[in-house]
């Protein structure tokens, strides 16, 4: 009898699971939680998701954390398998950590019964944000808001008759948007500590940030296009004469000569929000910072409108941006799975993609990118489109924040605290990722 | 004598100042009884909040136990990641950036801490407010203290800059206290002696007012000097309040974390790099559980081990 019982109760169980998850929902009153970072995007999703829940009837809870702490705060949330979050959009490089560790579902599955088709979606955010492993068709998550590295400038100063004159007298060519790397670093050290309107400004605000992953989120912009590679593309984990090859060494003093000829004073541990200030009260003639910023620094009533241009992250031997941007998955350990993925499904439908992008959200969904009016409906468009295109991410691996912390480390020290050499620097991370690699029985 | 040590002893001296009155109300049980039934919640607290962790801590450190790698195996690695850590450059850079900043915070205070005593003991007209106010900087939170002084450290719109250019005549932005390798570790430096010089001070202050006036009255009256009567009163009777504000201050040096987390992050580079940030990247940044557990157990053996040599020589001067 009490087998019988028993029998009776893990079928109920097992039905109520498989209606749960293929029923749709519509569950009153239910409310699921969906974790990001604190950041102008977060607030669009919010005012999006009013929709998710007009529509089912779910109720959307937000826990937004600042980025300095995001990784150390969504991580340990994951590590500890807590039920915070239903719903991640975590960082890119956190995925193959998620995926191995368990701790995001995997989708597959669902994207084929709900007919969501990953194709729909760049490729280039498929492979950054939801493929593990890489160049695998194992998705864990949905492309959620494309992002990378791109640069603003003062365009009302590059109008200006005076300044233009003196620059192409100095460089013999126009103030224009930099074609080259080379090009960005004269412009930087054509405005470091010129007086402008009765202040003086500076060339760049870069990211030089320590703590987190600032400094390589910067560097990289310099390393990818004077032609740094992470490995052999022929033989993995292969790192000697890619990392520390003689562009990666040019790559990096570069950095280091446009930190020290053309941040404001005492910029040495800057990183997304330092730029902003900088930029904002007009301290600098040049920011790099991510995409994601640049529809509030348009609308910014000081800075914006007219004010301000942006470009992308130029080449020099080669193209390359650094990767942002996130996908988003389900917490493997949330009780409100079924309402979770109705979620998904909502996110992904060209529909609410474009609102997600009229917002402010970056949309990595084709319908909405490749609409020929997508270059039009804002003055950075075209350039995001440019700049998705030729995307470099960091490490994706489950040890992602031992090589990234190494690189950090790596970096900061000979960047900013003048310590060694480029070469130096890059052989001692070759050293230090290997180590890590090793440990991890990939070497 | 034996049944006097320990948690046995503990019980005994309990039992015996356990009011009768209370064993009376508790028919059948013992004063012993009583005595261990209020003394073990305690004990169960202590174990669960502070033995276990410990005893854990030191059987993680021989594994490779990863908190973020819930699936992976753990395997014992013996010595393996003490000998990781003692091998380590980076981890001797460390000890030697805080061993540096332990020193250095500590002269500094201590002789600030003493001085400060030193005149707020003359009673003065207005040393009752001149207290308050030296006392505030400590009365702060350290997040709070490590942003401001952010701010103060700006080298163009911070105040502490300007001050330095108006003594010196320097440009106020041609030096960045957080920015520059040789300032940085002098800028937490100073920040944490604005904060806890106080404490010092404090300490020093209870320890010059128990020297007894009678014995100052009795070097007058010997025509000792000032000089004399400080050298061979004042400083070595508030001396065991010295060494005492130093071990207080020692320990929470050698662990001091927020202050430099948020004034440099542990930059530029690595220059500020003190042990307790490189735990930090160790357990909660890269996830290596077993090697920071280690690393942890290697810092509280250094700081017990170092207090005890100090309070031995501590009790020895107070003995005196």
């Amino acid at each position: 009898m009490k087998l019988l019982q028993t029998f009776a109760l893990t079928a109920t169980v097992a039905v109520a699971t498989v209606l749960g998850a293929s029923a749709p929902v519509r569950a009153e009153g239910k409310t699921i939680t969906l974790c990001w970072a604190a950041w102008d995007p977060a607030n669009a999703l919010v005012e999006l998701s009013k929709d998710f829940t007009a529509k089912t009837g779910v109720n959307m809870k937000f826990e937004f954390v600042p980025w300095p702490n995001f990784a150390d705060r969504m991580l340990n949330e994951l590590n500890s398998k807590g039920k915070l979050c239903d719903l991640m959009i975590g960082d890119s490089q956190w995925i193959g950590g998620a995926a191995e560790n368990g701790q995001y579902v995997k989708l597959n599955e669902f994207f084929d019964k709900e007919g969501i088709k990953i194709s729909d979606f760049m490729p280039a955010t498929v492979a950054g944000y939801a493929e593990w492993p890489k160049g695998s068709p194992n998705y864990w998550a949905l492309p959620a808001m494309g992002d990378a590295n791109g640069w603003t400038y003062r365009k009302d100063w590059f109008a200006r008759p005076e300044i233009r004159e003196e620059f192409k007298k100095k460089f013999g060519r126009e103030l224009e948007v930099p074609k080259t790397q080379e090009e960005l670093k004269d412009i930087a050290e054509f405005f470091q500590k010129r007086q402008i309107d009765g202040k003086t400004v500076y060339g760049a605000a870069i990211f030089t940030e320590r703590g987190s992953e600032g400094i390589t989120m910067g560097v990289t912009n310099a390393l990818y296009p004077f032609g740094f590679k992470y490995q052999n593309p022929k033989k993995p984990y292969d790192m000697q004469g890619f990392v520390n090859s003689d562009d990666a060494v040019k790559g990096l003093e570069f950095y280091k000569a446009l930190y020290k000829c053309c941040t404001p004073p005492g910029y040495s541990n800057g990183y997304m929000q330092e730029g902003l200030d900088a930029f904002k009260s007009g301290q600098v003639a040049l920011q790099m910072n991510w995409f994601a910023f640049f529809p509030g620094l348009y609308k910014d009533p000081n800075v914006g409108g007219d004010k301000i241009g942006f470009f992308v992250n130029p080449a020099q031997k080669e193209k390359g941006s650094q990767l942002g941007g996130q996908g988003i998955s389900v917490v493997a350990y949330s009780p409100n799975r079924a309402e979770a993925l109705a979620y998904i499904k909502w996110f992904a439908s060209l529909d609410t993609q474009k609102k997600w992008w009229a917002l402010g959200g970056y949309s990595c969904h084709k319908g909405v990118l490749n609409d020929p009016n997508f270059k039009n409906t804002a003055p950075f468009a075209a350039d995001f489109l440019v700049a998705m295109d030729q995307v470099v991410d960091f490490w994706a691996e489950p040890s992602y924040a031992q090589l990234l912390l190494a690189m950090q480390k790596r970096v900061h020290d000979y960047v900013v605290a003048d310590q060694g050499t480029a070469k130096g620097a890059l052989d001692g991370l070759i050293a230090d990722w290997t180590k890590v690699f090793k440990e991890d029985g990939k070497l | 004598m034996t049944n006097q040590t320990g948690l046995s002893g503990l019980v005994d001296r309990a039992a015996l100042v356990t009011p009768p009155v209370v064993a009376r109300r508790v028919r059948g049980l013992s004063e012993r009884a009583i005595a261990w039934l209020f003394i073990t919640p305690t004990m169960l607290l202590l174990l669960a909040i502070n033995i276990f962790p410990l005893i854990w801590t030191i059987r993680l450190s021989f594994t490779n136990y990863r908190a973020n790698r819930p699936n992976a195996a753990v395997l014992d690695v013996g010595l393996a990641n003490y000998q990781s850590i003692l091998t380590d450059p980076d981890v001797w850079a460390a000890m030697t950036v805080t061993a540096r900043f332990v020193f250095w915070s500590i002269l500094i205070q201590t002789m600030l801490g003493f001085t400060l005593a030193w005149l707020i003991d003359k009673k003065f007209r207005g040393h009752g407010l001149w207290t308050t106010l030296i006392l505030l900087p400590m009365m702060l939170s350290p997040a709070v203290v490590g942003n401001f002084w952010t701010f103060l450290y700006q080298p163009q719109t911070g105040l502490f800059n300007y001050v330095v250019s108006a003594v010196t005549g320097a440009p106020a932005s041609s030096f960045q206290m957080l920015a520059q390798v040789p300032l940085a570790p002098w800028a937490i430096v100073i920040v944490d002696t604005w904060m806890w010089t106080p404490y010092v001070m404090l300490i020093c202050l209870a320890g010059l007012r128990s020297i007894p006036d009678y014995i100052y009255e009795a070097a007058e009256v010997d025509r000792a000097s000032p000089w004399r009567q400080f050298w061979s009163i004042t400083l070595p009777m508030a001396l065991p309040f010295i060494m005492l504000a130093v071990l207080f201050r020692g320990i929470e040096n050698f662990k001091m974390f927020d202050m430099v987390n948020l004034l440099t992050g542990g930059g530029p580079g690595s220059t500020t790099e003190v042990a307790s940030i490189t735990l930090k990247r160790e357990a909660f940044e890269k996830w290596r559980t077993g090697y920071s557990s280690a690393f942890a157990i290697i810092l509280f053996v250094t700081v017990f081990g170092l207090a005890n040599i100090y309070v031995k020589a501590l009790n020895r001067v107070k003995s005196r």
